[in-house]
């Protein structure tokens, strides 16, 4: 297995799962302008998914297309990490999940931009215009929340100190990283690490939350090895194709 | 001399329904006029939002990726026509909370249709085709209603519904030449989703308690009846070219008049689904109930941050 192909894999994934988990919110936001914004950005996360694994397809060169790769896999070959398939909670860990992923993904797909690979660079180009809009949008929310009234400050902050242990596995890396930094398809991911840390200690200053000084990593998403929730997800994402097998739609 | 004044306005505001000129929310309207348009459209909101769960409820198990995204850009759209129509409401001076809480208490209806489960992949096709293609024949008549704010909201919202009837039909057809039990799964749905999509067009003429005062004030351009029978006329045909039974054995084509001729609706069942007996209705009202429960911090918190900022702005 290619390392570019296992590469896009992980980044697929994560739109994929956090796609599914935020379209859940569908028809049951907090309030209705809500429910549009998480149902747009389960939408954008689902359309990364489709041309990441598209293309991932197109690498592997065994006819897989997108949608075998996202509905016909076992658990175990799902690479995304453990933070994006965590339960929606209520709302604000939901935002929470997404505040750290989307501060995540931005300085990502702004390196990705000028990586060597075109196909890769032109989904970043596309998929970051999407990402500053989110990171905005979860960013806004969870200074809202964190300043807003005692509970939600309290709810906000739990949300915090339970998702924090997942936090570690997006900047994790390996042989798959290594040897596409060498080609000058991906950057180092320490700067997307460093920018990351600068925005997430800014967002929680203004909303008065404490970064968890536990710093207790739970990680395995990237080579395969999920949650409980994962069964779940597959369960309800893989109904149709695995109850009625090869047929069209 | 108060009354000669009222019967003054009223005559001059029917002289303007006449003549198709455009009620706007600062002229002045009679009070039944008033209530009817803040009662029909804030039906119509809580229909665009009770509509989504049934649909909503296929997001995460849509069988491919295609579909998916076009799932959640479709049930997206009806939460922004919600949006547009509450908006609406409050340009008649209600307000949008309290019209959404009538819903939650089971004060306010909205279309009974939502009160039907989805228990396969086929109802998200029956649904876009014969549920948005009703809503359809109910609307775009609404994009000449006399009230300015509605006809404007019904035209964009009308554009939009007919991407969700073709998008219906294309599911239907694509399960229609798909695999025996896929065309099973598309006829099982056109059985369950067809009677009660020609009830959505509401009673006879005959028992239908609002329809001559909101003809004349030109909320209403066609009768329940006459709405229904060009639903029919029009759907008809596309069953057939994809292959599907009407699931009405006396359906018979006229040549005459040139329309098709329906059996009889059981309109007990009807009644009963507006009564809130239907399989789904306690369960859209409490979900939605709870949505709005659920986020109660969220609106608080979100208005404590406000009134912080304009504080320390004002400081």
């Amino acid at each position: 297995m290619s390392a570019l192909f296992e590469y896009i894999i992980r980044l697929g994934d994560d739109s994929l799962i956090l796609g599914h988990r935020m379209s859940e919110w569908c028809g049951h936001g907090p309030i209705l302008e809500e429910d549009i914004a998480m149902t747009n950005i389960a939408l954008d996360l689902v359309g990364q998914a489709t041309s990441l694994l598209n293309y991932a397809g197109d690498v592997e060169g065994n006819g897989r297309d997108g949608d075998k790769l996202a509905f016909l896999r076992y658990d175990r070959e799902y690479k995304n990490t453990l933070l994006v398939e965590q339960p929606n909670g209520d709302f604000g860990t939901t935002i929470m999940r997404q505040f750290l992923f989307d501060a995540y993904r931005k300085p990502l797909f702004e390196k990705l931009q000028n990586s060597a690979d075109k196909q890769l660079s032109a989904i970043a180009e596309k998929s970051l215009k999407e990402t500053k809009y989110h990171l905005k949008h979860s960013a806004e929310w969870v200074i809202r929340l964190g300043d807003g009234t005692e509970e939600s400050h309290q709810r906000i902050q739990e949300s915090l100190n339970t998702l924090w242990r997942y936090s570690s596995e997006l900047f994790y890396t390996d042989e798959v990283d290594a040897e596409l930094l060498s080609q000058g398809i991906i950057t180092d991911i320490a700067e997307v690490r460093a920018e990351w840390e600068v925005t997430v200690k800014n967002v929680f200053e203004e909303a008065t939350l404490h970064i968890p000084t536990n710093n207790w990593k739970q990680e395995g998403g990237r080579k395969g090895m999920h949650s409980e929730n994962m069964g779940f997800i597959l369960a309800e994402l893989q109904y149709m194709q695995r109850a009625y097998p090869n047929m069209e739609w | 001399m108060k009354d000669i004044n009222i019967s003054e306005l009223e005559r001059k505001f029917q002289e303007k329904i006449d003549k198709d000129i455009k009620i706007e929310p600062k002229d002045w309207m009679p009070d039944d006029y008033r209530q009817t348009l803040i009662r029909q459209i804030s039906q119509h909101a809580h229909s665009e939002i009770v509509g989504m769960l049934p649909e909503g409820n296929w997001i995460t198990r849509a069988p491919n990726l295609r579909r998916k995204a076009v799932l959640l850009a479709k049930v997206q759209d009806e939460a922004g026509h919600g949006l547009y129509l509450y908006s609406s409401v409050e340009t008649l001076g209600a307000n949008r909370e309290e019209t959404i809480d009538d819903l939650h208490s089971g004060k306010a209806k909205y279309s009974s249709i939502f009160n039907y489960p989805t228990v396969s992949w086929a109802d998200m096709g029956a649904i876009g085709w014969l549920v948005d293609g009703a809503a359809i024949m109910n609307q775009v008549p609404l994009c000449r209603c006399s009230y300015g704010p509605y006809a404007r909201a019904m035209v964009r919202v009308c554009k939009e519904e007919s991407f969700h009837q073709r998008q219906g039909f294309e599911i239907m057809a694509q399960l229609a030449k798909g695999t025996p039990v896929q065309k099973e799964m598309a006829q099982d749905a056109l059985n369950r989703f067809w009677w009660p999509s020609l009830m959505m067009f509401g009673p006879n003429d005959a028992e239908s308690k609002h329809t001559a005062q909101s003809v004349k004030w030109k909320i209403k351009r066609h009768t329940n009846d006459e709405l229904r029978q060009m639903f029919v006329d029009a759907t008809v045909p596309q069953a057939e070219l994809i292959g599907l039974t009407i699931p009405d054995k006396d359906l018979k084509f006229n040549e005459e008049t040139g329309h098709y001729e329906s059996g009889a609706i059981n309109w007990d069942e009807f009644w009963e689904v507006v009564k809130g007996n239907g399989p789904c209705n306690k369960d859209r009202v409490d979900t939605r109930r709870k949505a709005k429960e659920d986020g109660m911090w969220v609106v608080e918190a979100a208005n404590a941050y406000a009134e912080k900022r304009n504080r320390r702005k004002s400081a």
